[in-house]
């Protein structure tokens, strides 16, 4: 059973190596001649007025905080989808509570207009 | 013949493991680099143009074929720049988280009846988990280059990704419902019968929805604002050069054949044959099943260039739109209904 798994870890593992072969083949041939000017941030020509991790916009959190929701239903219909065969009407009215949950907030969030960009 | 099998088993079991990748990953990193090539040519074609042709192998001219390798040759000598803000370790790791997983997810894949590197029952959850990856390497890049391009870049980039990730993921639940495993083998087998079959036809809205998606989910145009280079220059990879961009870039576009190589798996019938069910089939019994599995892939491939082709750029309010509004409510009653059908 485990044994399938061992080409998948060697897998990520060489998926790894190509990018670290690729960087380390760049390091080892091109030329260095860092200055000031070549490593500030890029900014149109300009001296970079302030740090650049500023304040964004709080939707992107609105976002990801609804992303986390709908993907761990994702992770919960996963099983469920494999094994419905079995579980059959009482599996299916099960999924559809727990779905209705979530569609429920669902169009909260849209009426609340979360999912608005102007 | 005899030989080789001797040979072959008496390899130590992770030197057959490491061939067995680099059968996969070889031909795979090429197709990688000639893929850009195809993506300059086919655009410039349907521009009326004539894309590379003149860098040739060999001292023959060949259509430009030699024009990935110059490009592989020039970017390994550009100087790799570390800007003075940017946090080196992150800087630097991020190229990786891009790549590797890209690659990894190869390791699943059924090219052919049992021809497949790992079978494991939890095919499809594995692909999901890499394929999630990758936004890691894009918030981290955008975040250790410190500039601001590259920030918000970033921020746009990875709230599309996840937005279009639900969705993907609705539509694979829709097609695990109508297969009932999670091993892509099966899923495929699962298909089997005629091309009526495959699940594009029984799936046909959550078809349309993962191809879509996934080619947001790549930063593909018409859905490129990550990197808009009209407005945020090249969004969160501005601050990479040299071989640091070339691994983003080859994460890109390794995205891509793997979208599209899931897409041909699960919606049109991997290496299923099209004659299958009809008369003709006994005429086609000699063609493997990987050719039609590379065919369909090649396919949805050649869209991915097409599109951009052909479409404008979306504005962002509108992707967050069609994501959170059109194909999430789409997917959820998809799936409903493909469940009821499937229990009553």
């Amino acid at each position: 059973m485990l044994d399938t798994y061992l080409p998948i870890l060697i897998f990520i593992g060489l998926g790894l190596f190509v990018g670290i072969a690729a960087i380390g083949i760049g390091f080892v041939l091109s030329p260095r001649a860092p200055n000031a000017a070549k490593r500030s941030a890029y900014e149109c020509g300009f001296a970079a007025f302030e740090d650049a991790r500023m304040k964004f916009d709080v939707r992107y959190y609105l976002v990801a905080i609804l992303f986390i929701i709908f993907d761990l239903e994702i992770a919960f219909l996963f099983p469920w989808a494999v094994v419905l065969e079995q579980i059959g009407m009482t599996g299916f009215w099960a999924m559809m509570i727990f779905l209705g949950i979530l569609v429920v907030g669902f169009i909260y969030e849209w009426k609340k207009g979360a999912l608005e960009w102007e | 013949m005899e030989y080789l099998q001797t040979f072959w088993a008496d390899l130590p079991v992770v030197v057959q493991i490491l061939l067995k990748i680099a059968a996969i990953m070889v031909p795979l990193l090429i197709t990688v680099a000639y893929y850009t090539y195809a993506e300059r040519k086919v655009i410039g074609h349907m521009q009326a143009r004539m894309g590379p042709n003149r860098v040739g192998l060999f001292g023959f001219r060949l259509l430009g074929l030699g024009q990935p390798i110059a490009d592989a040759v020039k970017l390994m000598f550009k100087e790799i720049i570390i800007p003075s803000g940017a946090n080196k370790l992150l800087f630097l790791l991020a190229p990786l988280l891009s790549i590797g997983p890209a690659l990894a997810a190869w390791a699943v894949f059924p090219f052919d009846a049992g021809l497949v590197l790992a079978d494991i029952n939890a095919g499809l959850l594995y692909i999901l988990a890499l394929t999630s990856l990758g936004v890691y390497g894009i918030i981290i890049a955008g975040w250790a280059s410190n500039s601001k391009y590259a920030l918000l870049g970033a921020m746009r980039s990875a709230a599309q990704i996840v937005a279009y990730e639900i969705a993907m993921g609705f539509a694979l639940v829709g097609v695990l419902v109508a297969a009932g495993s999670l091993n892509l083998g099966e899923i495929v087998a699962a298909q089997q019968g005629n091309l009526l079959n495959w699940y594009w036809l029984p799936l046909l809205p959550l078809f349309v929805i993962y191809f879509i998606s996934g080619v947001a989910e790549t930063n593909r145009a018409p859905f490129d604002v990550a990197e808009g280079e009209s407005e945020i220059v090249a969004g969160f990879h501005v601050e990479y050069s040299g071989m640091t961009f070339a691994v983003f870039f080859l994460a890109e576009y390794a995205n891509m054949i793997l979208i599209s190589a899931l897409t041909a798996l699960m919606f049109l019938g991997g290496w299923l044959s099209p004659f299958q069910g009809t008369p003709l089939a006994g005429w086609f019994d000699w063609v493997p099943g990987i050719f039609w599995f590379l065919m369909k892939t090649g396919f949805f491939m050649f869209c991915f260039l097409w599109f951009r082709a052909t479409f404008p750029r979306y504005r962002y309010d509108q992707i967050m739109r069609l994501g959170w509004k059109v194909f999430i409510p789409i997917t959820i009653v998809w799936i409903v209904l493909i469940a009821w059908l499937k229990v009553a």
